[in-house]
């Protein structure tokens, strides 16, 4: 199959343009699955999130999860978008897209991606409000989550 | 000459994104002792280990990694993308 499709990036992206190329272009699979991850608005405190990352590892980072990903499961495509700086509350920070021929392989290689992504990647998140700002903590669950795998 | 980055929290408590570092340490766990005895912000952030990780050369490594030959060390806290 082709080399994944990872994008590190500042600005925003069109999710249902992305979704609708990944979908075209993938059509011997049979099964695509896309996941489209939001900056939460937590309640209304957060004003914004602040992404940090580390430019040259990132990139690897996600190249390697997505070639695990290619190990574990015959996948036709895989797509990873992730976002870096300020994002406003509801603002995409991410997007994975999976194709295969079957369903099964292209949900769980969709889930393996965001796992990995979550605490394997070299991002980090502030969350900025109207008193102060905190980086948020890896949490354990994120951690426990790579054992199913 | 080692390049050493710095991210997230401990970027801010050290008070700076990277440097360049001369040192003779053999291991990752030199490296941190040569940078703690410099100045109090760097013992500041490394005084809990378990809350650090460390890339060598942009690959997730360990405090006991040997130095030699690596280029690039990197220290930032767990992380948290998705």
């Amino acid at each position: 199959m082709a080399a994944a499709d990872i994008r590190v990036q500042a600005g925003p992206f069109d999710y249902g343009a992305v979704a609708a190329d990944f979908a075209r272009q993938s059509g011997g699979a049979g099964a695509v699955v896309t996941f489209l991850g939001l900056v939460r608005d937590d309640g209304g405190r957060l004003t914004a999130m602040e992404i940090e990352h580390y430019p040259g590892m990132t990139e690897r980072a996600i190249a390697a999860i997505a070639d695990e990903a290619r190990t574990r499961w015959s996948l036709d495509r895989i797509a990873v978008i992730h976002r870096f700086g300020r994002l406003a509350p509801g603002e995409p920070i991410m997007m994975v897209a999976t194709a295969a021929r079957h369903r099964e392989a292209a949900f769980a290689a969709a889930e393996f991606l965001m796992d990995y992504l979550k605490s394997r990647a070299p991002f980090w998140k502030k969350e900025l409000h109207a008193d102060g700002a905190d980086w948020v903590a890896a949490r354990d669950e994120d951690e426990a989550a790579l054992d199913r795998w | 000459m080692i390049r050493v980055l710095y991210f997230a929290w401990v970027r801010e408590r050290i008070g700076r994104p990277s440097e360049t570092v001369e040192t003779a340490a053999a291991t990752v766990a030199g490296l941190i002792a040569e940078l703690s005895a410099r100045e109090d912000r760097y013992a500041a952030a490394f005084a809990d280990l378990r809350a650090l990780r460390v890339a060598t050369d942009q690959q997730l490594s360990s405090f006991d990694a040997p130095l030699a030959g690596v280029r690039e060390v990197a220290f930032f806290p767990p992380m948290t993308g998705g």
